[in-house]
């Protein structure tokens, strides 16, 4: 049983972002790069169901497309606990793009569950895991909250409109993860830092694929009105203004 | 040459949503001069099928098969895409929440048609095409080129107005068939509740933060959410400490909504929290700190304590209820 994990390297998600080139491009000073916060929960996951032998998982590989610059969030992954990472050498221009660099890497190394998270925290696309498997034809269950492993075979709990369904899908599947797959981020420990030095990094060379979608400028939100305060010793104040100014209620 | 709308039912039945997104596709059409095709999948009685066309649709498709016995994202991406081909659609639209984001990228690459994810006006240009959507979890907006023939677009929900004409239009059902190689999910239980309103589908939410204090004292955010006919919501760290179910998380790392109006009681207004809520209409906030980060992004607020404004607030829509 071989796990991949997709990652994405953004920005933390404190980060007061700004845009330069008359707001063509991000501006990128100062910016502190983390894994997507739900790849580092997927990867969690991936790593926990390793940790039982019962579930026979030989390896924990993560692949990202992306420049040399995103190699300290790759390390990072690889220092958390991956056995081993896959750089596709290529500037992430759209998900079009990624999905097809990571789908070409799927087919060569055959995995039995690709892990991708719901959306990067940047450009909020919710686009690479669906496109991944249909690039690759493998099915997709998509608003994954749990993943576990039973007799060989996966067992995942979807969201579905006021509920959870359990599904069962036979490898080699896609798994869109969201909130609940793992509790809390695994942390690097001081010896996984070590370690993740001499773990193997593999840069392979993009294939030819063309970006379906370019962002030609950004904004950024419009100031909101001031807030208008109303007297806590005269809420009913607040639901007429709801009521006659908003009229929402 | 169409623009071709994906609607899903709920046993049967259509919601807001579904109507958002023949609104919104009508309108796009009109754009493009190009006829508006509705295409749903599985058993949806003809009265029900009917209510698509009043928001403009040209006509309706309305595709089943019976052996179809779960949503397996594969097979409806293959019906969807069928349908688009035979179609010659321009323009795939579907709703922006977890069946749309399950099946629009395959549709992506089924169709190699650039998908804009999320959208809530119609595109500001369509030769190139524009669409403009949020980034940076709300922080920033994005003027998206798509290049191919084919666009994929996804409608985020409660973003587009309605918009009901005298327009009816034909229906078509077709027994389709399906490749059975493409249908490998396989539900072995389902728990759903009945009954509630969804977080993602309400008009209003009233939510709570830390500064409730604890679980116990949601007793008063309940009956103002009763009052108001509204869903509940609540900050991470509430739920994470089990004051609240993990449902009503919203956020960056929960579910991200846009209500009419949403009710922000004791939550501080962080980033993350602000990701899942900032495109409500309305924000009221109810916090101890005026400084609270909340207040910036809120129309409305009282800075006071929870504990003894929320019951005054109860008072007072009861009042306005006549209750
Ligand atoms: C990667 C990442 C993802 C995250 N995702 C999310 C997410 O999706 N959703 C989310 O909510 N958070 C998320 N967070 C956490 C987020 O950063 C904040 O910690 C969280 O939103 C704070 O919740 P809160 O406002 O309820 O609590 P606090 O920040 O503790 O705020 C409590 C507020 O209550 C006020 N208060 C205190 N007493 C009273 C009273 N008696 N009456 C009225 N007001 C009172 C205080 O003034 C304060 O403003 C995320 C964090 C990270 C790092
Ligand atoms: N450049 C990338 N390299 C590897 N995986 C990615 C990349 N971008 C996105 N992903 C994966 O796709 C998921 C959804 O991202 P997106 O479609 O960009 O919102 C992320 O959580 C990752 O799992």
């Amino acid at each position: 049983m071989k796990i991949l994990v997709c990652i994405s390297n953004v920005p933390d998600t404190t980060t007061k972002v700004k845009f330069v080139d008359s707001l063509r491009k991000l501006d990128t000073q100062g910016i502190q790069w983390v894994i997507n916060p739900w790849d580092e929960l997927s990867l969690t996951r991936a790593l926990e169901l390793k940790d039982d032998p019962l579930n026979q998982v030989q390896s924990v590989t993560v692949a990202h497309v992306g420049l040399v610059g995103a190699e300290p969030t790759i390390r990072k992954a690889l220092a958390i606990g991956a056995d081993d990472a896959i750089r596709i050498n290529a500037e992430p221009t759209d998900a079009y793009f990624v999905a097809a660099q990571l789908a070409r890497v799927i087919q060569e190394n055959s995995y039995n569950l690709i892990l991708c998270g719901i959306e990067s925290s940047d450009y909020n696309g919710s686009m690479v895991g669906g496109m991944v498997a249909e690039f690759c034809e493998y099915p997709s269950i998509s608003s994954v909250s749990a993943v576990k492993i039973e007799n060989g075979q996966f067992i995942f709990t979807r969201e579905i409109d006021g509920g959870k369904e359990v599904v069962t899908i036979p490898a080699p599947v896609v798994a869109i993860i969201q909130k609940g797959i793992a509790k809390e981020p695994r942390i690097a420990a001081m010896r996984g830092i070590m370690m993740a030095r001499s773990k193997p990094l593999k840069v392979v060379e993009p294939s030819v694929a063309e970006p379906l979608t370019e962002i030609v400028a950004f904004e950024l939100p419009k100031p909101r009105a001031a807030c208008k305060f109303v007297d806590p010793e005269n809420p009913a104040q607040l639901i007429n203004l709801l009521q006659n100014e908003a009229k929402i209620i | 040459m169409s623009v071709l709308i994906f609607v899903e039912n709920w046993d049967g039945k259509f919601k807001k949503l579904s109507f958002e997104l023949v609104s919104y596709g009508s309108k796009l059409a009109e754009m493009l001069g190009k006829e508006v095709i509705v295409l749903s999948i599985g058993k949806v009685d003809n009265s029900e099928l009917e209510k698509l066309g009043k928001f403009g649709a040209n006509r309706i498709i309305s595709a089943f098969n019976d052996s179809i016995n779960c949503f397996d994202s594969r097979l409806f991406t293959s019906i969807i895409a069928g349908f688009a081909k035979q179609e010659g659609a321009e323009v795939v639209i579907l709703s922006n929440n977890n069946t749309g984001k399950a099946i629009a990228p395959r549709l992506s690459v089924n169709l190699k048609a650039g998908l804009g994810a999320g959208v809530g006006k119609l595109p500001t240009g369509i030769s190139p095409f524009v669409v403009y959507k949020k980034v940076f979890s709300g922080n920033a907006f994005a003027n998206l080129t798509i290049k191919s023939a084919i666009k994929v677009l996804t409608l985020a929900q409660n973003s587009f107005v309605l918009i009901e004409t005298e327009n009816s239009a034909t229906i078509l059902e077709v027994n389709v068939p399906i490749d059975q190689t493409m249908m490998q999910n396989r539900v072995i239980e389902v728990n759903k509740q009945s009954g509630k309103i969804l977080l993602t589908d309400a008009d209003i939410v009233v939510s709570g933060g830390r500064g409730m204090k604890s679980g116990d004292n949601w007793t008063p955010l309940l009956e103002i959410a009763e009052l108001l006919g509204a869903a509940t919501a609540c900050s991470r760290p509430v739920s994470d400490e089990g004051w609240r179910p993990h449902e009503e998380h919203t956020g960056q790392t929960g579910k991200i909504i846009a209500p009419n109006l949403y009710f922000a009681i004791g939550i501080s207004g962080a980033t993350q929290h602000l990701a899942g809520v900032s495109s409500s209409k309305y924000i009221v906030a109810i916090n101890t700190d005026k400084d609270a980060p909340i207040f910036s992004a809120a129309q409305y607020g009282i800075v006071g304590d929870a504990g003894k404004v929320l019951p005054k607030i109860v008072e007072a829509l009861r009042q306005q209820k006549g209750k």
